[in-house]
């Protein structure tokens, strides 16, 4: 406790550190998943293709990434871009499959009913598919969410500094209170961003939750 | 008037829904379809406003053919009513009344206010705008999609067993209602049905449709009561049995009429209009 006040300073610069670090990786994440996600979606011949080869980037182990990335790509491995992009990569590789399942939950009846009353096909997409799919998508935004803020702490590994810098500098010091200090903070940041996107869920989304309580009733008339 | 002239639709996998088709149906008035699941009913109206292109033939809306239209204006154009109501669970009551105002680029408000209007008219109280779907009953819903429907004030609306999954009190009261509304709208309604009586309620004109939307007979619900084109129309409308297949009774008090169940329908009145 008495490392931790004394060096509140230290761990604010290192969570903001963090917090921007994978905010973007989140962000940029999310934005190339839209895309990516609507392309699987809706071209069922490339669905296989993309699902698969962006799983697969899931199980490319996080410091070989940080490693190879800077050789192809021709920046320094202590840079934050590069930290920042492998995030990206690993956050799209869990967006993609959450946009198109999203996608895929759409009420075909809904979608047709859309077009019936004068939805062209791009208005329909932001206005009637995106919306209804944000259940499903914020539910995979959300693991996201927290997967790569914990996943950003390997960074310090590669030589770039975030609240992992806790780890391995209190690993080596041997100051047990550092390590725990980094623990509790990644932790907050993590349940900070979950709780910020589960409030944005709910202002942009009310409808979902109007919606919840007949589904549960349904389910349980189905079930009997 | 929508004409439909020699329609056909085979779909990608070989069914021909529509099997070359020919109706003219007259304007302002209530045009139904009828016939028994798969005739090809959907197929048809929605050939009406492009939701569906026909293989063969051509529809036609006041002498132009829709192919040579835009399809999205001309679905804006064309108020459109489905079974399960077809609303978007994602707006409000308000907002999914409000949909093609919006889309045809009216603002917020005026679109509300006109949102507001049409719960009116089809009977919905306007505390209900704010609610979602899903916090309404089966009935309330189709009345939005009824609402839906007259937004923009279309000269054509199409409604596709718009009452077929409500319960039959509820489905009755909107009967009743929708015969109410187009007293005062008059509108062209293409309305289908598996439902005869629901056809012989709400049609000026009624087609009787089987597989392959062939036309069996098309006139109004007295014409083919009282000479149904063949036998399989007078099973089919139930003119043998139920409650159309009426007797005279006599009774002290005058003659009456019963139906096949024994059920006093009505008093036979001599020389009424
Ligand atoms: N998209 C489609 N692809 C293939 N067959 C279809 C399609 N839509 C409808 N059909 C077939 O066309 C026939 C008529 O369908 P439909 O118009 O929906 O009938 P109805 O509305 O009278 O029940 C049915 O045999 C149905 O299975
Ligand atoms: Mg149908």
């Amino acid at each position: 406790m008495e490392w931790v006040t004394g060096n509140l300073d230290l761990i604010g610069s290192l969570t903001l550190d963090h917090l921007r670090q994978s905010v973007i990786a989140i962000a940029a994440g999310f934005a190339l998943s839209l895309p990516l996600g609507w392309v699987a979606w809706r071209y069922r011949l490339l669905r296989g293709w993309v699902i698969t080869v962006t799983g697969l980037l899931y199980t490319i182990p996080s410091l070989a990434l940080l490693m190879i990335l800077p050789v192809v790509a021709g920046y320094p491995a202590t840079s934050e871009t590069n930290l920042v992009i492998a995030l990206t990569i690993y956050a799209v590789a869990i967006m993609v499959r959450a946009v198109t399942d999203g996608l895929d939950a759409v009420d075909p009846a809904v979608r047709r009913s859309a077009t019936a009353v004068g939805y062209g096909d791009a208005r329909r997409f932001w206005a009637v598919d995106l919306p209804l799919a944000g259940p499903v998508i914020l539910a995979g935004l959300r693991v996201t969410a927290v997967s790569t803020i914990s996943l950003a702490t390997v960074g310090i590994l590669v030589g770039v500094t975030n609240l992992g810098y806790l780890f391995t500098n209190g690993l080596q010091r041997r100051i047990i209170p550092e390590v725990l200090a980094g623990i509790v903070a990644v932790a907050l940041v993590a349940l900070l961003i979950d709780l910020l996107l589960m409030l944005a869920g709910r202002a942009l989304m009310p409808w979902a939750r109007a919606e919840a309580p007949r589904r549960s009733s349904t389910a349980a008339e189905a079930a009997a | 008037m929508i004409e439909f002239r020699n329609v056909t639709k085979r779909f990608p996998d070989g069914t021909v829904a529509v099997d070359a088709f020919d109706l003219v149906i007259p304007s302002r008035k209530t045009t139904v379809f009828v016939g028994s699941s798969g005739c090809g009913k959907t197929t048809l109206l929605r050939m009406i406003n492009r939701m569906v292109e026909p293989t063969g033939g051509t529809v036609a809306i006041d002498g132009e053919d829709v192919a040579s239209k835009q399809a999205v204006a001309l679905r804006r154009s064309i108020g459109y009513v489905m079974q399960n109501s077809g609303l978007m669970p994602h707006f409000t009551v308000a907002e999914n009344i409000a949909t093609v105002p919006r889309l045809t680029g009216r603002t917020r408000r005026a679109a509300r206010a006109r949102a507001l209007e049409l719960m009116d008219v089809v009977g919905l109280d306007t505390a209900m705008a704010d609610r979602y779907p899903s916090q309404l009953s089966g009935g309330q819903q189709q009345r939005v999609g009824v609402a839906r429907g007259l937004a923009s004030d279309p000269n054509i609306l199409l409604m596709d067993e718009p009452f077929g999954a409500v319960d039959p009190i509820v489905r009755a009261e909107l009967q009743r209602e929708l015969i109410r509304l187009q007293r005062d709208l008059d509108k062209t309604v293409v309305f289908v049905t598996h439902d005869v009586d629901e056809a012989f309620l709400l049609g000026d004109q009624v087609a009787i449709l089987a597989k392959g939307a062939r036309r069996l007979q098309f006139g109004s619900p007295s014409e083919i009561t009282e000479q149904p084109a063949d036998d399989f129309v007078a099973a089919f409308i139930g003119a043998e049995r139920g409650k159309r297949a009426l007797r005279v009774k006599q009774t002290p008090h005058g003659p009456v009429l019963v139906d096949a169940e024994g059920r006093t329908q009505g008093v036979l009145v001599e020389g009424g209009a």
